[in-house]
């Protein structure tokens, strides 16, 4: 799909949860539902004692998981399995530059991992809860956090260089 | 009339259901716009493939423009739509941390539950590791609360920090979105990678 086009249907995905919820679209924050929930399950007085784990289940009733995001995450994967499907993109592989190995992507694909799930709990959302529907509704936090985001990729973009090309 | 969910206009639950609805539209596009290839996400960083800044900034403008026509309409009270919050420090560090996330994944989160739902296993490694990132935060809530919580600035808009309208404030954003769009075609001509 053009580029441009995905875009202003992206843009109106957006509007269209600011109109019926109030709030912007998220990821991380579906994460950190789950970890909510398998913590508390797992080990309930540790959750207990964590205002992390605990504040968060309050304002969720106790029911972590039954979150606005969590819905809708659920959606961008049968969204994204059916897009595959029309445009004949379903396939298990490890998408890597042919310089490197598939193990070499997968260790690097795990540390990005980490790191941005830690980063997206200290920065509150990640690239699609803070930067994009937070610039949505003018957020200045918003925009610091896309700055921050692609600035900091965009200078440590040459010591990853090989990964990439 | 909106936000529908806060005016009591819908349910909760159906308010629940229609996010599993946004959500499948916002795989969708995802998807098609091409986010689910780790290779096109880093692309941007090198200027070989620039197809992320291009749907971020169309979808941002979009979004903006949007929300204040929905505004001007009568559609939306903008006074009840959740603007989130600004604590500097956090939002600095927590990006800076995402931005190395980013260039070493080669995914964000939403990103990367669209390339595992059509079977990337690069995006399910990444997402173990969002977990793990996630759970690391849970554990240290305690060590990093100072930050967490440092120079709380409250939800302002970026039109209030500066103390213009917000119809000028999102003119300002196109423009320089525009600039960005003429840049990054012209990085693609001056950077063209084979098709992968």
């Amino acid at each position: 799909m053009n580029p441009y086009l995905a875009g202003v249907l992206l843009g109106l995905v957006v509007v269209a949860a600011n109109f019926v919820s109030g709030r912007g679209l998220g990821a991380s924050g579906a994460v950190k539902s789950a970890i909510v929930a398998g913590v508390e399950t797992i080990a309930p007085k540790h959750a207990d004692a964590s205002p992390f784990y605990h504040k968060y289940s309050e304002a969720h009733q106790g029911k972590p998981l039954n979150n606005w995001l969590v819905y809708q995450m659920l959606g961008v994967v049968v969204g994204g399995f059916f897009s595959g499907v029309i445009s004949r993109r379903l396939t298990w592989k490890v998408e890597h530059n042919p310089g490197i190995k598939s193990k070499t992507r997968l260790i690097f694909a795990l540390a990005g991992g980490i790191l941005f799930g830690l980063g997206s709990q200290l920065g509150r959302g990640c690239t699609s809860g803070s930067a994009l529907s937070g610039m949505a509704v003018l957020s200045l936090g918003g925009f610091l956090s896309m700055a921050a985001i692609f600035g900091t990729a965009f200078m440590l973009a040459y010591f990853f260089r090989k990964l990439w090309i | 009339m909106g936000p529908l969910v806060v005016n009591e206009v819908i349910s909760e639950n159906t308010n629940l259901l229609l996010a599993f609805f946004i959500g499948i539209a916002f795989g969708f596009v995802l998807e098609q716009g091409g986010f689910s290839s780790s290779r096109k996400l880093a692309g941007v960083f090198y200027g070989y493939d620039t197809v992320v800044l291009k749907v971020f900034f169309t979808g941002a403008i979009t979004a903006m423009l949007g929300l204040l026509f929905f505004s001007l309409f009568g559609w939306v009270d903008l006074s009840l739509v959740y603007v989130n919050e600004t604590f500097l420090w956090s939002t600095l560090v927590g990006g800076v941390i995402m931005g190395a996330g980013f260039i070493m994944g080669g995914y964000c989160p939403g990103t990367s539950f669209c390339g595992a739902a059509i079977g990337k296993i690069d995006a399910y490694i990444f997402i173990i590791g969002l977990f793990i990132g996630v759970f690391i935060f849970g554990e240290a809530y305690n060590l990093l609360e100072p930050l967490y919580m440092a120079e709380f600035w409250g939800s302002p808009r970026i039109s209030e920090y500066f103390g213009i309208s917000e119809g000028v404030t999102v003119l300002v954003v196109i423009l320089a979105a525009v600039a960005m769009f003429w840049g990054a075609e012209w990085a693609e001509k001056l950077f063209p990678r084979d098709e992968y």
